[in-house]
């Protein structure tokens, strides 16, 4: 497990604004879901308190994204609750519209929209959804690029960036319509090594802002160093969670001990 | 001299060696040719074929064409001037020369008065000025003869300059309508005057009174406002459902309320304002409609009427509410599995049937309305394919922003679909277009009906190849115009790969 040792970041974690609050952010419960006869996710109960950093693994199939895609109603959960920032969500499309404005999402494949440039990107839901006047949004749109560290692609369209800067646009994209909750779908799964880790940068500034995080990743350097959680699914159901130094080095579930062998024994 | 230093290291160069010209025979024409014509012996030898093939056809058309007679006044006196030269072969342009005007306007009365003040009024006032030759209770005879001399004199440009202003000034005003819509880099407030130009465009072609078309834009104006007041009040849905019940107000005579005296207002506003200020064109019926003109009236307002409907039916195919999805469905499928002729027939013949005893529906308006619902059909099931094309992701995305279904059609899913389905959408503008000679069947006058009545004249019987020649050069133009656009459009809306 020496790779675990390698530092994520070249730089020192600030963990100064890593608090985790009483507040609960969103609150899972008996949650179950079928894809027509198949049964995904079994009874998921899980409460992320603000300011978490999460992280969801487990093999291929376990329901790891489809458990956070029910969080902002992408997927629609058939039994149990799910609510999120005090909001049921239910049916209602006032209530689903609310709860994903309030929770940014970020897709292993990006999604940006190839038809609008980056600045464009970023500012239409402020502008559409929130109402924001244009330049206000732009500037907010400007300060989350420059967090990014990509102002200067702002005039340029997606299919003009490579897939690190693209990734990075979209948490932007995400980060403007200021989520107080940000899910993760993978976000480096589609990405070559060397732009992993510019995006990694990124969501480690964002950890460190204190902003309440859920990531599917398989990145286990990051869920040590910046998660206070990591969760092993598999089957559709959470197997085990710990804190990352007991998860990683003493895994009580047979099935976490040969995931991680397997992802972290070569 | 070396440019080497082999004696210190292995190779290191230290001047450079210019440029030096290729072997004869690898530039320009020789080479052009070679790689392009004569590559191999089987393309040498098609080469030759097509050259051949190439000849025969031009050294066929070319002598017809370009020897042609423009000046004749029959097919006779046509093949008198052919044998006199001793052609062997000669087109008779004299026919287009002579009815271009008809198969541009049909039987479009042109504007005499304006014809007659402008360029005889010599002639008019020693017959007793205008009212005395165009007025009510004028001689007809007496004043066709008059148009008829005045319309020899003055030649057929003249003609089409000064006697048909109203329909060249409608398709000028579409030009300046349509500009805005297609060119993005002129100014946006140009298309207010495309919002307008329907209007416009019916008081130029229909005449009559302007308070008509005034007061429908005025009605039209208001149920949007009485849809919007009440969408911010009470959400988008009720804002539609108050804008529909407005214009129905406005617009229609709903038979339950024909007694209660308020209805319809729309006839009773025109009436009252055109008693108080009768400002107006002469009214010239549909009847009269004919030509190239009625091929770009039909084309257009189907073009123009079907994209929105094509997109609607498309979403609601997509539907996630079957009564809605269901509909979209049959609607498409009955209208595009049946001939567009049968539609035409059904909208000429059997339509009256079916509606109200003593409603009587302008025929064109009921054509263009067969041929936009055609169309729309066909539209639908392209912006389909150009809806499927789309990655999930983007509908994801949109969706994970907070947009809510309309606004994420709007700004996300419908351009990326139009722009996949631009080739699609125009190919079928360009059928659409062509269709309206379709509607030589039902008998309203189209350019090819006009071939068959200036066949039917003495003079011109039994011409062909020459009437159809320029009806297709007319058609051909639009079409490839369509057709280019539509490949400047995908050029500029190309973002993905720039």
């Amino acid at each position: 497990m020496t790779e675990l040792q390698t530092p994520i970041a070249e730089r020192e974690i600030d963990r100064s604004q890593m608090k985790v609050s009483d507040e609960i952010a969103i609150e899972i419960n008996n949650m179950n879901k079928w894809y027509g006869t198949f049964h995904v996710l079994r009874d998921i109960n899980l409460t992320v308190n603000r300011g978490e950093r999460i992280v969801i693994c487990g093999p291929s199939g376990s329901g790891k994204s489809t458990l956070i895609r029910c969080i902002n109603a992408l997927e629609e959960h058939q039994k149990g609750s799910i609510v999120v920032d005090g909001t049921l969500l239910s049916n209602d499309l006032k209530n689903i519209d609310k709860i994903r404005s309030e929770v940014g999402m970020v897709f292993q494949h990006f999604n940006l929209f190839p038809h609008l440039t980056i600045l464009e990107n970023c500012t239409l839901a402020p502008i559409w959804v929130r109402k924001i006047p244009k330049r206000e949004a732009e500037e907010t749109a400007m300060y989350f690029l420059e967090k990014v560290k990509i102002p200067e692609q702002a005039l340029k369209y997606p299919g003009q960036l490579s897939g690190g800067q693209q990734q990075r646009v979209a948490i932007a994209r995400s980060l403007c319509m200021r989520p107080r909750i940000m899910l993760f779908d993978e976000p480096t799964s589609a990405l070559d090594p060397e732009m992993i880790k510019e995006v990694l940068d990124t969501m480690i500034q964002l950890a460190e802002e204190g902003m309440t995080m859920l990531c599917v990743t398989h990145e286990m350097g990051f869920a040590r160093s910046v998660a206070n959680r990591v969760i092993f699914m598999d089957q559709g159901q959470i197997v085990e969670q710990n804190e990352p130094e007991p998860f990683f080095t003493d895994p009580q579930n047979e099935r976490t001990k040969l995931f991680l062998s397997q992802i972290l024994g070569h | 001299m070396s440019d080497t230093h082999a004696h210190s290291v292995a190779f290191a160069r230290d001047t450079m060696l210019p440029p030096a010209p290729p072997p004869p025979g690898e530039t320009g024409a020789i080479r052009w040719i070679r790689e392009n014509l004569f590559s191999s012996w089987s393309n040498g030898l098609l080469t030759i074929v097509s050259i051949y093939l190439i000849w025969s056809i031009l050294s066929a058309i070319l002598p017809w064409t370009l020897q042609g007679i423009w000046d004749a006044g029959s097919l006779g006196e046509c093949r008198a001037i052919r044998d006199e030269r001793g052609l062997s072969t000669a087109a008779c342009w004299a026919v287009i020369n002579e009815r271009w005007l008809q198969i541009l306007f049909g039987f479009y009365p042109t504007d005499n008065q304006l014809l007659a003040s402008w360029f005889y009024s010599d002639e008019l006032a020693a017959a007793g000025g205008l009212e005395a030759v165009f007025g009510p209770g004028s001689n007809s005879t007496a004043r066709i003869e008059f148009i008829a001399a005045m319309k020899a004199d003055i030649g057929n440009l003249v003609v089409f300059f000064f006697g048909y202003w109203r329909p060249l000034m409608a398709l000028a005003l579409l030009v300046v309508a349509v500009a805005p819509i297609l060119y993005s880099s002129l100014p946006r407030k140009l298309l207010w005057f495309s919002l307008a130009y329907p209007f416009v465009a019916v008081f130029l072609l229909w005449g009559g009174t302007i308070w008509g078309p005034v007061s429908v834009a005025v009605g039209l104006v208001a149920a949007i406002l009485v849809g919007r007041v009440v969408a911010a009040a009470s959400g988008a849905l009720l804002g539609m459902l108050a804008g529909i019940v407005a214009v129905l107000a406005i617009f229609l005579n709903p038979l339950p309320f024909a007694d209660i005296g308020l209805f319809p207002l729309l006839p009773h506003v025109t009436g009252v304002l055109n008693a108080a200020m009768p400002i107006g064109l002469e009214a010239i019926p549909s009847d009269d409609f004919g030509g190239f003109m009625l091929a770009i009236i039909i084309g257009t307002s189907g073009i123009v009427l079907s994209l929105p409907l094509g997109i609607v039916l498309a979403l609601g195919r997509q539907s996630s509410m079957p009564l809605i999805k269901w509909i979209c469905v049959t609607f498409i499928e009955v209208i595009r599995g049946v001939p567009l002729i049968v539609w035409l027939f059904t909208a000429s013949l059997l339509l009256n049937y079916f509606l109200p005893p003593g409603t009587n529906f302008d025929l064109l308006l009921r054509v263009i309305i067969m041929v936009t619902l055609f169309a729309s059909a066909y539209l639908a099931e392209v912006v389909r394919g150009g809806l499927a094309a789309l990655p999930k992701g983007q509908y994801e995305a949109a969706d994970s922003l907070g947009l809510d279904y309309w606004k994420a059609m709007r700004l996300i899913v419908l351009p990326q679909a139009l722009k996949i389905s631009i080739p699609g959408i125009v190919n079928t503008f360009i059928g659409l277009f062509k269709d309206t000679t379709l509607v030589v069947f039902i008998g309203l006058r189209d350019p090819l009906g006009l071939t068959n009545a200036i066949r039917a004249t003495a003079e011109w019987n039994g011409i062909y190849w020459e009437l159809y020649i320029f009806v297709g050069l007319l058609f051909f133009v639009f079409c490839f115009f369509m057709s280019r656009y539509s490949m400047y459009l995908e050029r500029k809306l190309q973002t993905d790969r720039r």
